[in-house]
């Protein structure tokens, strides 16, 4: 391949926020900043989608990848994609246009700064997803922050600046034990190349160490109990978009961190850390989904549910199992999907009435039954219902972990309860019921952008819980390499210890 | 005593210029343009005749008291630089104050040769002189503003602070003498087999007048009120071209004479650098004023530079002297911000003040948070590859509590360099500032953001040059 096809893929939004920088527009209402933004977030996807295209399914071996030198004889750039990063950078690239269509009517002042911001974070997310290279993806994950910050600050409601903070300065506080535990990795090793490091290994004796400082970073980000209270915070508060690329993808970089990084560079740490995981997720999934029951704001109910989701990503990825992280990846897929649905959902009653309050709502089938099509396909989608994605992934990690831990696997099945019930009870209260608020009724059913957008991610939700297969296809060779190389790490270091 | 003049010509050069300088300015009236002008084009022959020396491996003049090398170079130029860059975006600062004098260019240059000679100094004697020309320009400069009760309060307190560390300094240098029987570094480190405590507490009173001049804690009360009462274009001086010279000092005199004694000194440093890093990340949280708040991010930054020497190896000295560059250049641009800030000749200099500029200057507050998400170390920005590179070397001495310390308080600094931001970006807007700028300043600002924001595409810009230098 001459093209280098993934640095496009990381570079055009950026050249799309410099072409939008530098476009001055007077008018305010004609805004042709946006569909600039539009233009460049879809020809993005259907790049990736052509990249998944050509993607060779059959090897595990990293492919497209680039290397230039970037500090010579230290760091090199260094992008590929193999077959569990290519599905998030899919994710990235689909769910970002969304958003862009959907700033229409909520984001009132400085549009072009709002779009310039997501065009970043675009950037920045996809960098996260394709670097091969520790230190290039520090520098996408926390580079990252900038524009999220802006993005709650600037837009966001009215406890703006305080989520910001705690977004912005817990993030940063997990982040800086990785870049220790990066650079105490150069010094052993003398690289910071993955491909390089998954060949030589790291010295059992610092695995340990290490991989809290990877934790310690993800578990803010992913997040986990209990440092996961930034997350409802920047959730209420921030602007509908912002939320959804928060929930869709900047969680899900978490995820791929661990299962990169963490598993991939510390066989031995991760075995050892195996039942701290368990048991932070499986309170992660119980305590927040009884959280979640109790909230009386949509945001943060769905904010929660994300924590309780995220907990049986991180518990798949920890059994280490076949279908426990393909179920974790298919979740978090699915999730991605889910999530960034319902907050849309919310955010569509939201600009009509002003109030995230559930006690608010009620009898709104009567009054917008598109809405409550759509709105009930994502709370089964939430639930994982049997032919949504959302089952697929619960199922399969639910099976890796039945596998490993009969215990850890039948508390976590308690979730899945859980998370019916909160759902299904919130989607009782705003939709059915009699109508107590007068004000409803003169709400307006779906327009046309949110029919698009809504319907455009229900359809892959309800299509991969049906055929699940091309996500499942793709990654499956990359899994089955990562889990042989684990285990032979570990009983290599068996061997040697005895 | 066969000596190539060549080889100090940057010094003799500028001595001859301050001085007919100081003549032109003295006979011929109304001349303060005219001044600063030809003390702008004094600096660029300076930077053009210290690069014509680059070529020259280390050399040591003056019965081996004065060195020329690498290190030296760098540092002189980059002193020189960023004077001009001082020189230029101050000037409408002085007009407004009405202290647009021809002594204050001089009196620059002035500190300037000094700082020349403590860079290049490799004795004792030579390096005290260097420090005390400088220090003196620097009183003078910090009373400028003399009809301003603040500026003369922070002269004098400058003063009369600094003469005691010069003190303690002259003290240790003295010790030193008397334990070793030398002044020369050289010839110290040649005598330093055996240690006698004596030895110890020179290098501890040198070590504490040396923290002073950066400003390091325990030793930087003196710097938030020097900075806060001085004029804006002294306090920019004072934040960036002093603390390169003592950078440059503090490699020189810990990495020649008492290579040999690190087990010494290492605490000590080691010990100042997590105070000041410590400190400059806590007591900023509070501060109102713009120019206080720069005075304890700077003690915070030189936190970070003595961190990586305190590790004692040559990566640790270069990426000192990388991580004070990117410093000096992150502050250079908040100063072109800082002299933005003024409506009807009057300048600004309260946090309050930038509530809401995002609204009515878009670019400036762009810049403003490029320069501060830098400050505050989050990347890609150029702050952050100097962290880095300061913690690379940490880590590759093992000194893990160091790096987890320092890296734990650029969170907590992180958190008011975001106040800044949430402040510009969060709060409703005021009046409009003038948008009538210097081309100097306007260019600076461009230049200074420019490099912060791309310096992540080609890293090597820097380090290249850095990495050839031969710290010992």
């Amino acid at each position: 391949m001459n093209i280098p096809i993934l640095s496009s893929l990381i570079l055009l939004p950026t050249i799309g926020a410099i072409f939008i920088f530098f476009s001055r527009s007077k008018n305010e209402k004609y805004n042709s900043s946006k569909y600039v933004a539009l233009f460049i977030t879809i020809a993005n996807f259907f790049l990736s989608i052509y990249l998944w295209l050509i993607f060779d399914q059959s090897t595990s071996d990293f492919q497209f990848v680039e290397t230039r030198e970037w500090i010579p004889g230290f760091i090199n750039y260094k992008v590929g994609v193999d077959g569990i990063s290519i599905l998030f950078i899919i994710l990235t690239t689909f769910i970002t246009p969304i958003c862009v269509i959907s700033v229409n009517k909520t984001i009132k002042s400085r549009l072009k700064d709002f779009l310039i911001s997501i065009l970043l974070l675009e950037t920045l997310m996809i960098g996260v997803f394709c670097s091969l290279d520790l230190v290039i993806f520090y520098l996408f994950f926390e580079g990252g922050l900038i524009p999220m910050f802006l993005i709650i600050g600037i837009w966001g409601g009215e406890r703006r600046v305080y989520s910001a903070f705690k977004f912005f300065l817990f993030t940063l506080l997990g982040s800086v034990l990785m870049l220790v535990a990066i650079i105490s990795i150069y010094w052993l090793t003398g690289t910071t190349d993955v491909e390089k490091l998954y060949e030589i290994g790291i010295d059992a004796k610092y695995q340990n160490l290490l991989w809290l400082a990877f934790f310690s970073s993800f578990a803010v980000k992913t997040p986990m109990w209990p440092v996961h209270t930034w997350l409802p915070d920047a959730h209420v508060e921030a602007p509908t978009a912002g939320s959804v690329i928060l929930a869709a993808i900047l969680l899900k970089m978490a995820g791929y961190g661990f299962i990169r990084f963490s598993i991939g560079l510390f066989p031995i740490g991760s075995e050892y850390f195996v039942p701290l995981v368990y048991i932070l997720s499986l309170i992660a999934i119980i305590y927040t989904s009884l959280v979640a029951l109790m909230q009386e704001d949509m945001k943060k109910l769905i904010a929660y549910s994300s924590v309780a989701h995220m907990g049986f990503v991180t518990l798949g990825i920890f059994t280490i199992t076949q279908q426990g992280l393909e179920g974790s990846i298919f979740q978090m897929v699915s999730h991605g999907l889910v999530s960034a649905a319902l907050f849309l959902c919310v955010g569509v009653v939201y600009e009509r009435m002003h109030t995230r309050l559930i006690k608010d709502y009620g009898g709104l089938v009567s009054i917008m039954p598109k809405y409550a099509i759509v709105f009930m396909i994502f709370a089964l989608g939430s639930l994982s219902l049997p032919g949504t994605s959302g089952f697929i992934g619960e199922f399969l990690i639910l099976m890796g972990a039945f596998k490993k831990n009969f215990l850890v696997a039948t508390v976590a099945s308690v979730g899945v309860i859980l998370g019916a019930a909160y759902i299904l009870w919130l989607y009782k209260r705003v939709i059915f019921g009699k109508i107590k608020n007068q004000e409803v009724t003169k709400m307006l059913d779906l327009n046309k952008h949110e029919i698009l957008i809504l319907w455009s991610l229900a359809v892959p939700i309800i299509f991969f819980g049906f055929y699940p297969e091309p996500l499942i296809n793709t990654m499956e060779v990359s899994i089955n390499n990562l889990i042989d190389t684990y285990n032979s790490n570990l009983s290599n270091n068996i061997v040697m210890s005895k | 005593m066969n000596i190539d003049l060549n080889l100090i010509l940057p010094e003799i050069f500028l001595s001859l210029s301050i001085m007919s300088l100081l003549m032109i300015g003295v006979f011929k009236k109304n001349s303060s343009n005219l001044i600063f002008n030809l003390s702008i084009l004094t600096l660029f022959i300076l930077a053009a005749l210290i690069l014509n020396l680059s070529s020259v491996n280390k050399i040591l003049i003056f019965n081996s008291s004065y060195v020329i090398d690498d290190v030296a170079n760098f540092m002189k130029i980059l002193t020189a630089i960023s004077a001009i860059f001082v020189l230029s975006i101050s000037t409408d600062f002085l007009k407004s104050l009405k202290i647009y004098q021809i002594e204050y260019p001089i009196l620059i240059l002035c500190s300037i040769l000094g700082m020349m000679v403590m860079i290049s100094s490799n004795d004792l004697i030579v390096f005290y002189i260097g420090l005390e020309l400088q220090s003196l320009a620097l009183y003078v400069l910090a009373a400028f503003n003399r009809d301003n009760v603040l500026s003369s309060e922070s002269g004098l307190k400058y003063f009369v602070l600094s003469a005691l560390s010069s003190g303690l300094l002259l003290y240790g240098c003295s010790l030193i003498y008397g334990f070793t029987g030398s002044t020369n570094f050289n010839e110290i480190a040649n005598n330093t087999n055996q240690v006698p405590y004596g030895l110890t507490f020179g290098i501890v009173f040198i070590l504490v007048g040396l923290a002073f001049k950066i400003s390091a804690v325990p030793f930087h009360m003196w710097a938030p009120d020097v900075y806060q009462g001085s004029p804006t274009s002294v306090t920019l001086f004072f934040a960036l071209v002093p603390k390169i010279a003592a950078t440059c000092v503090f490699i020189r005199f810990l990495y020649v004479p008492f290579v040999n004694m690190i087990e010494q000194w290492q605490m000590i440093i080691i010990f100042i650098s997590i105070a000041s890093m410590i400190f400059g990340a806590v007591a900023a949280i509070g501060q109102k004023n713009l120019k206080r708040l720069i005075a304890y991010s700077s003690i915070g930054h030189m936190g970070y530079s003595l961190a990586g020497i305190a590790t004692g190896s040559s990566e640790g000295a270069q990426s000192s002297i990388i991580y004070i560059t990117i410093y000096v250049i992150m502050n250079l641009a908040l100063f072109c911000c800082l002299f933005m800030l003024k409506r009807n000749n009057e300048y600004f200099e309260n946090i309050e003040d930038l509530s809401g500029l995002s609204k009515n200057h878009p670019i400036l507050s762009l810049s403003l948070l490029v320069i501060l998400f830098s400050l505050a170390g989050i990347p890609p920005l150029a702050g952050f590859f100097a962290k880095f590179y300061i913690f690379i070397a940490v880590i590759e001495q093992s000194m893990f509590f160091l790096a987890i310390i320092g890296l734990l308080s650029t969170v907590v600094a992180a958190f008011y360099y975001l106040r800044i931001i949430k402040i510009i970006y969060f709060d409703p807007s005021k009046e409009k500032y003038d948008s009538n700028h210097s081309l100097g300043l306007r260019i600076s600002l461009i230049v200074s953001t420019i490099f912060l924001v791309f310096y992540f595409t080609y890293p090597n810009s820097l380090l290249g040059i850095i990495s050839k230098i031969n710290i010992i």
